[in-house]
């Protein structure tokens, strides 16, 4: 019963992360960027333009020169992030890929690195007087959550086992529509029903600051204003009749 | 009320300051009449449904503008902006962190346009555009410059300037404009520049101008205005004509083009280079104010466009009139075409008057005496529009470098200004982007605190003793403030009048 509910949720769930997603990266996309906004110095070339992306993606170059701070805890918390994720991936697979298993050992030292990110972030947003200004409570609730998944995570790894193989034989069901015995754990029940959450609301919040991002045209235009004439659909479309004269 | 406004202490260590919410709340810059709004089409008063309209026209500009639709859902409210702003660190009002300003529209775009906000507007901050909503936008969105520093330190690239154009354009669309912007905007399709400068009262101008440089210099330098088949046509803020220290680098240009031997001429039709269109947001009043110098250049038919020192022009200029008006290149609809066959392919289009003096200090053909500038102590003050929308040259980062040379190149001593305020980090000079009005001079001397901060420095360091700039806003805000910082108001000046100062007229020896 547990894992036929667990299966539906994360069928939801995943249904409605990458269908929200992909709607939502559609709108931007069909959105025109009528002028050339970049944020100068921008780079003169689209590889250059790739280059400023990358740094700003796996670096947080804006961010860096922003706050060290708030850059360190986010480093932390995305990286960490980033290689927990990976490490997951041994759930999903068969056999483990080779490079999953080379990340194994790094994917526990990462789950305190993101613990702690988001601690640290945490705090800035309770005690830092211009942070606690602008957080909704949806800011702390995000953290919270986020948290709840770190936390409950390490815990099964340092102090309460559930039967990892049972986990990873109910994903590889789920991942083929059979429903798979849920393993009986309080720990598992609470780290999967957040990320489910998790799923559920990022298409509806903040969380889309990671695909914004890539749309962002201060940051993806071409620096070539001179060279090129850039026109968006919508004007010119509007002054189409106007004549050579304007 | 001017006599009331201190500015705040300088401070010995800059700390980021304390919030004083609701510092500036009663700081509103005077709402435009109606006279005012009509003639540049829009409502006279506030309309009876602008709930209705306001939330429509955002829609419509959600549709419009990436920019903005991205913008309203990135932000993860971290904070990297929180103490960029040089209205915040000046007033300490937290609604002038670039987020928290966000925030005011923000807050009714997820109300109305998310699923989030619909459904739990408490807890992500959604709230209904009420009246006491839309007066707080038209508070805060007129205490912002444009100046984009905020967008530098975002990790998302967030730009504070869309959102106060954007904020802009529905608060005109329902009748609440600014009366300073909209009333100038309204001058420039009337009388054909910002300052209603009449045609007649330009040419006098320019006359006097010839005689004072002769005077002078005894060198017949040429003002030309309206020069059927010049090679150049000079695009000038409209200040450069008789607005201290602004005139001072328009004799600057005149100097250099005489130097070089180029026929040039102003415009009477397009004697603006400023294009205010770009501060409210509105696609259709900054290509229209953009047109007049297409038609003008058509008219003249001029082979090069040159554009003074101004920082938002030079914005619009380099980034946006390719698209508006085709000057530029690369074009191929006949619209464009039209223009850019007639243009010169081998320069530049637009090009800024800076590029045009650097490109011939390096062709040596231009000479100077930089003893005459001996007596400053030179720093230069990277203008926004400039620094962070637009470019100089071939190389990123040319629009910090050409005028640095150029005041090198005709001057002695020059100093840089602490890091984190010059170049893409440089601070506002406090009245850009619409705000430069005597009805927010306490905002403007609150604003201009960190560049007099950096200011002072120097000032103490190195003696420092001329702050360089390359835009006329720059300037006329400065001229007013620095004394409210104790300094002589002369300090502020334009890297043509240092050229003007050194540069040599008579035949080479």
């Amino acid at each position: 019963m547990a894992g036929t509910l667990m299966a539906l949720l994360f069928y939801l769930a995943v249904l409605v992360f990458a269908g929200g997603l992909l709607y939502r990266i559609a709108g931007y996309a069909r959105t025109p960027a009528p002028l050339k906004i970049p944020t100068t110095p921008a780079p003169t070339t689209r590889s250059g333009v790739v280059l400023r992306m990358a740094r700003e993606v796996l670096l947080f170059e804006s961010l860096f020169k922003a706050n060290l701070w708030i850059w360190g805890f986010g480093i932390l918390f995305h990286f960490g992030l980033a290689l927990v994720l990976a490490r997951h991936l041994r759930y999903f697979t068969e056999p483990v890929w080779g490079w999953v298993d080379l990340v194994q050992p790094f994917g526990i030292y990462a789950g305190f690195a993101m613990a702690l990110g988001l601690a640290g972030l945490w705090a800035r947003r309770l005690f830092v007087q211009r942070i606690r200004y602008i957080s909704t409570p949806s800011d702390h609730l995000m953290l919270v959550l986020l948290l709840a998944i770190a936390l409950s995570g390490l815990s099964m790894k340092f102090i309460d086992h559930p039967d990892v193989v049972a986990v990873k034989r109910f994903f590889e069901g789920w991942l083929q529509l059979s429903f798979q015995p849920f393993p009986d754990s309080a720990l598992l029940v609470l780290h999967l029903s957040c990320v489910a959450l998790l799923l559920l609301i990022f298409p509806f919040s903040k969380l889309l600051h990671a695909p914004g991002v890539f749309f962002s045209p201060t940051r993806n235009q071409v620096d070539n204003p001179r060279e090129h004439r850039h026109l968006s659909s919508w004007a010119a479309a509007r002054y189409e009749g106007e004549g050579p004269r304007g | 009320m001017a006599e009331t406004v201190v500015a705040p202490p300088l401070r010995v260590i800059p700390i980021i300051p304390e919030l004083k919410p609701d510092a500036m709340k009663d700081v509103r810059s005077f709402v435009a009449n109606e006279k005012i709004q009509t003639a540049i089409g829009f409502p006279g008063q506030l309309v009876d449904d602008w709930h209705d309209r306001a939330i429509g026209k955002m829609g419509e500009l959600l549709e419009k503008y990436r920019s903005l639709k991205v913008y309203m859902d990135a932000c993860v409210h971290c904070g990297a902006c929180s103490d960029k702003c040089h209205y915040f660190i000046g007033t300490q009002d937290p609604k002038n962190m670039p987020v928290a300003r966000q925030d005011l529209m923000r807050s009714v775009y997820r109300r109305y346009f998310t699923v989030a906000g619909k459904l739990f507007p408490k807890l992500v901050g959604a709230r209904d555009l009420t009246r006491d909503v839309l007066d707080e936008w038209y508070t805060y969105f007129n205490q912002c410059s444009e100046c984009r520093r905020c967008s530098v330190f975002c990790p998302y690239g967030i730009d504070t300037a869309e959102v106060t154009m954007a904020a802009r354009e529905i608060l005109d669309t329902v009748g609440y404009g600014q009366k300073y912007t909209n009333e100038i905007i309204g001058k420039v399709h009337s009388i054909g520049n910002n300052l209603g400068l009449p045609g007649p009262a330009l040419i006098d101008t320019l006359q006097g101008l010839e005689e004072d440089v002769k005077e002078d210099t005894g060198v017949d330098v040429r003002f030309p205005i309206d020069v059927q088949g010049a090679e150049v046509l000079l695009i000038t803020p409209s200040a450069d004509f008789f607005a201290e220290p602004h005139i001072d680098s328009l004799i600057g240009y005149a100097k250099v083009f005489h130097a070089a031997g180029i026929s040039w001429t102003l415009s009477s039709k397009a004697s603006e280079a400023g294009n205010f269109g770009l501060f409210i947001g509105n696609y259709d009043q900054l290509r229209k104010i953009a047109l007049r110098i297409r038609e003008a250049a058509l008219e003249l038919g001029v082979k090069r466009i040159i554009v003074g020192e101004c920082g938002h022009a030079w914005r619009v200029a380099y980034s946006f009139w390719n698209t508006l008006t085709g000057i530029g290149a690369g074009a191929e609809d006949p619209f464009a075409l039209q223009l850019q066959r007639q243009l010169d392919g081998r320069y530049r289009q637009p090009t800024h008057i800076c590029e045009f003096t650097w490109d011939l200090i390096e062709r040596d053909a231009l000479r100077f005496d930089k003893s005459a500038n001996d007596q400053y102590v030179v720093t230069f003050h990277d203008s926004c529009n400039v620094a962070r929308g637009s470019r100089m040259g071939d190389l990123m980062g040319g629009q910090f470098e050409i005028p640095r040379n150029i005041i090198r190149a005709v001057a002695n001593h020059f100093v840089e200004m602490p890091e984190n305020t010059i170049r893409e980090k440089t601070f506002c000079c406090g009245g850009g982007g619409g705000l430069l009005t005597d009805d927010l001079i306490d905002l403007r001397v609150k604003g201009a605190l960190p560049r007099m901060e950096a200011l002072q420095e120097v000032a103490q360091t190195h003696g420092v003793n001329f702050m360089a700039t390359i835009c006329a806003i720059c300037k006329a805000q400065f001229s007013k403030v620095l004394p409210y910082y104790n300094f002589d108001r002369r300090v502020v000046g334009g890297v043509h009048q240092l050229v003007s100062n050194a540069i040599l007229l008579g035949p080479k020896q």
